[in-house]
């Protein structure tokens, strides 16, 4: 009996990609301790817009953890453009399935992307139609409504 | 792989001596205990001497005892009952913020029902203030609810001057001590309480089986109704076995408490001591003083890591442990106990309760120790916020 299924319990146990990337394209944060749950992600981006690189490191439950590591797993070789469609459902359904209640958890990995990519689009004055009016927050917590996130 | 338990506040293994007890009432003695004949009469005694183990391990009457499925029944009833009968009286309850559900949850839906709750705050160490109670009964007051003993930082309550202030209001005063029986000597005369739960699990007893102690002479009314078992009070076919059981569990704790208290005590801290010497930048939750907690708790916060991933990595080397992190409730909430003690949210995130028990032993808790500091290592590795200034 476990609380989660073999690939998510394999992705927290051994999770892949874990790490900071020196000197990145792009980095991103989304969470807090506050609210269980925070990740960092870094990402090396080529001049074609390909994602080499992608590393994390996440305060969190057993999902927020297998999240991650999937998130990074799947946009490694994507396009910019490819990895800014890589939603917390699409997430989940690689990992196989989360509990309803821990469904929340992937929302963390899909900002945390995001945000990391917002960084190398401002950095480099790159425009794309996936952040197009996308204001990054880092800390859900400044919402009045405090940690909860959308399913 | 190595099995180590350490949730004995959640529940406990059924000893040996109490499944031997219980054998005869599923097969021989199967009998209706409502029943005139031999088998009915059998299931009866059974009863009756669960009864009389359960009354002596609190000091009580026998005619005080009441058997329920469980220590939230018994909590359920008193709330519920004693806010029917006393209506006339008042339509106020004081209790804490630190209750287990069965109590909070209850007050709540007494609140929807016309029920005023004053939920009184306690100090960081979780500790109800004598003077904060004092200051809130007032003259439409008619219960006082206060845990003995707090399920999750092990708190133990000055009950006896707490029941003296409510006493000395003529206010009512229950206490739920399903964490106390067993763990601390729980006296009824002595701390001169009206009513008191309990739970037979928590004991090494089985599942299932609960009881209330109503003081003789108070009337609250029947919770559950279309029989005659426990007294017209609480009807339904009794669960014999489950009672015999309950009752040996009794007898149990009663003569081998302070053997158990100190088994106990003596694991606990030095499991704390083993944790301090092995790993940095974590925090004790609850009373720093011992003696003033439950003597198989320790509730420590792991800084930079959260409960729940502390949580699997323990089950996946076999040790069971329990989290007030959000991530592992159903409402994704911090544990309201480490909320009320004032632990920030980051710290309550982290938080793991440890409880040792009778068949805990000192080479477990250096398996957990062991396990435990390269879990705590892993996951600030793994943590973006590891000794990162002012993290919370």
């Amino acid at each position: 009996m476990a609380l989660y299924n073999d690939t998510v319990m394999d992705h927290f146990m051994n999770p892949h990609n874990v790490g900071e990337i020196e000197n990145p394209s792009g980095r991103g944060v989304y969470g807090s301790p506050v609210c269980g749950d925070m990740m960092l992600v870094t990402i090396n981006v080529d001049e074609n817009d390909i994602i080499t690189e992608a590393m994390f490191k996440t305060y969190g439950c057993g999902s927020a953890i297998a999240s991650s590591s999937m998130a990074t797993d799947m946009i490694k070789g994507m396009t910019i453009d490819e990895a800014l469609e890589v939603s917390n459902k699409k997430i989940v359904e690689e990992l196989g399935g989360l509990p309803a209640i821990k469904i929340h958890c992937s929302v963390l990995a899909e900002h945390a992307i995001k945000n990391a990519i917002y960084d190398y689009a401002e950095k480099n004055g790159k425009h794309y139609k996936g952040l197009e009016g996308y204001v990054p927050e880092t800390d859900p917590d400044a919402h009045e409504h405090g940690c909860q996130v959308d399913e | 792989m190595r099995h180590v338990y350490l949730d004995y506040s959640a529940t406990t293994p059924v000893k040996e001596d109490v499944v031997n007890e219980m054998i005869p009432y599923f097969t021989e003695k199967f009998g209706n205990p409502s029943s005139l004949y031999a088998p009915g009469l059998e299931a009866k005694e059974g009863l009756n001497k669960a009864r009389k183990q359960v009354a002596d391990l609190i000091n009580a009457e026998e005619r005080e005892i009441f058997f329920t499925s469980c220590g939230t029944e018994a909590d359920n009833w008193v709330l519920e009952g004693v806010a029917d009968a006393y209506k006339s009286k008042g339509n106020h309850i004081i209790t804490t913020k630190i209750e287990h559900h069965a109590i909070l949850h209850t007050c709540q839906y007494l609140e929807k029902h016309g029920v005023e709750v004053t939920y009184l705050d306690v100090d960081n160490e979780g500790f109800v203030s004598p003077a904060d109670l004092e200051a809130a009964i007032t003259d439409r007051t008619i219960l006082v609810s206060i845990m003995m003993v707090n399920n999750e930082v092990g708190t133990i309550q000055p009950i006896k001057e707490l029941a003296a202030i409510a006493k000395a209001h003529g206010v009512l005063f229950h206490t739920d001590t399903v964490q106390a029986i067993g763990n601390v000597p729980v006296d009824v005369k002595d701390l001169g309480v009206d009513f008191i739960s309990m739970s037979a699990h928590k004991i090494y007893g089985p599942k299932g089986v609960g009881a209330l102690y109503k003081r003789a002479g108070i009337n609250i009314p029947s919770f559950v109704h279309g029989g005659a078992q426990e007294k017209k009070k609480r009807a339904g076919t009794e669960n014999s076995a489950g009672i015999v059981g309950f009752g040996k569990a009794a007898e149990l704790a009663m003569n081998g408490l302070a053997e158990h208290a100190a088994h106990s005590d003596q694991l606990r801290r030095m499991l704390w001591d083993k944790i301090q010497a092995e790993i940095s930048d974590i925090t004790l939750n609850g009373p720093a003083d011992f003696t003033r907690r439950h003597p198989g708790n320790l509730n420590v916060s792991f800084d930079y890591v959260e409960g729940e991933s502390i949580l699997l990595l323990l089950d996946a080397n076999g040790i069971s442990v329990s989290t007030g992190s959000a991530c592992s409730s159903e409402s994704l909430d911090t544990s309201h106990v480490l909320n009320a003690l004032q632990v920030p949210p980051e710290k309550a995130n982290g938080a793991v309760r440890f409880t040792v028990g009778d068949f805990t032993s000192e080479e477990d808790l250096d398996y957990v120790v062991e396990v435990l500091k390269k879990v705590i290592d892993t996951l600030r590795k793994l943590s973006p916020v590891n000794g990162m200034e002012g993290w919370k």
